[in-house]
């Protein structure tokens, strides 16, 4: 029964992201609204983690399978996507890369940027104590 | 052949399953990024609805029971997200502006080359949602004119593209940090691309969600102004 009702929270809580999708007027899916729920119930402590854990660990764990239809699907756009086909291609390559480069090295650039600022700062801080302590003993 | 499949409640999820356990086991044997389990899935489910004869529809009213756990998985990655909740604080500000420059170069990006390819404003606006979710970006493409169903095509290409390509582009600009890294393939391939964030490790696959929902609402609010600029 562990199982069942931890995906019965889980599903309790997509069914209100659902819900926050058909009611609020915003090209939001209800999965986002319900990602968005379920951090801030488990942030808020109204849901525990272990009441829905393992559930949702076999659930990600199996998700790269449930794109395999939407994906077989492109059998049927494809007379659609044929007249454009070439540059369609060409942008969605190229941008899929330029993408993960782009978010992946300006975001490592800043973190190291700010790792190096906070441990010069404390580097002063730690010299300035060194030395009043010295100044200290002096006295 | 049709009538038989499209009367089986299971049909589609089996050959689904199967496809998908082929493609692990070539991709053990093989170790190469090309042979991933997911593209493998698709080309075999491909082959046989059309060496068969057996048309998606018909595998559609089976398939879609795997598709109908996309909405609770996709809530379930606040999970993972949860749990790295003190990373996120402390690198909020690297992960912002990682973010925001990923949204805009995705748009830019698309802005640049339909420009150069002297695309239509509809095929345009068509491309503009292309790294986000399938979800937002339908009902983005919908609002600013596109054709909804070559925007989820395009998606799901640049899904499975940053779900084979992650670990190579990563080495290649030498992306090593795993909180850059799980921003990068959530931010360009989205929940596909997060399904391989999450094989990497924890903190990928929590930083991949987080790049999912941020950079589809700075999509959602940003499209609308680059819709205007072509």
């Amino acid at each position: 029964m562990r199982y069942m009702k931890q995906f019965g929270i889980i599903l309790a809580v997509t069914c209100v992201g659902d819900f926050l999708n058909y009611a609020l007027p915003l090209p939001i899916p209800g999965s986002i609204y319900g990602l968005v729920i379920m951090l801030v119930l488990l942030i808020t402590g109204v849901i525990k983690i272990y009441q829905v854990k393992d559930s949702a660990e076999f659930l990600i764990d199996i998700m790269p399978m449930m794109f395999i239809p939407a994906a077989v699907g492109l059998l049927v756009a494809w007379g659609e996507l044929k007249p454009v086909l070439l540059p369609v291609l060409f942008i969605t390559i190229a941008s899929t890369i330029v993408v993960m480069a782009v978010t992946g090295r300006v975001s490592q650039a800043v973190m190291r940027l700010r790792k190096r600022e906070t441990s010069k700062t404390d580097a002063i801080i730690s010299a300035e104590y060194a030395k009043k302590r010295l100044e200290d003993v002096d006295e | 052949m049709n009538n038989i499949v499209a009367s089986s409640a299971t049909f589609g999820v089996v050959i689904s399953i199967l496809g998908y356990f082929i493609g692990l086991q070539i991709k053990a044997k093989t170790k190469l990024a090309i042979c991933n389990p997911l593209l493998i899935s698709i080309i075999i489910v491909m082959v046989v609805l059309k060496v068969t004869g057996i048309k998606y529809s018909a595998y559609r009213i089976s398939g879609q029971y795997l598709s109908y756990l996309l909405t609770p998985a996709t809530v379930s990655l606040a999970i993972p997200l949860y749990q790295q909740l003190h990373r996120l604080k402390k690198n909020w500000v690297g992960i912002s502006v990682g973010l925001v420059s990923g949204a805009l170069a995705s748009m830019a990006t698309v802005l640049v080359l339909s420009v150069l390819f002297r695309l239509s404003h509809e095929d345009y606006v068509t491309m503009l949602p292309k790294s986000i979710t399938t979800a937002i970006g339908m009902g983005v493409s919908e609002e600013l004119g596109g054709i909804v169903t070559i925007t989820v095509a395009v998606i799901i290409v640049t899904g499975i593209l940053g779900n084979v390509l992650a670990d190579s582009i990563c080495k290649l600009f030498r992306i090593t940090d795993p909180v850059a890294k799980g921003l990068a393939i959530g931010a360009s391939s989205h929940a596909i691309g997060t399904a391989r964030a999450m094989e990497m490790g924890e903190i990928e696959g929590a930083m991949s969600s987080l790049a999912i929902v941020v950079s589809g609402l700075l999509t959602v609010v940003g499209a609308s102004f680059f819709a205007m600029l072509y």
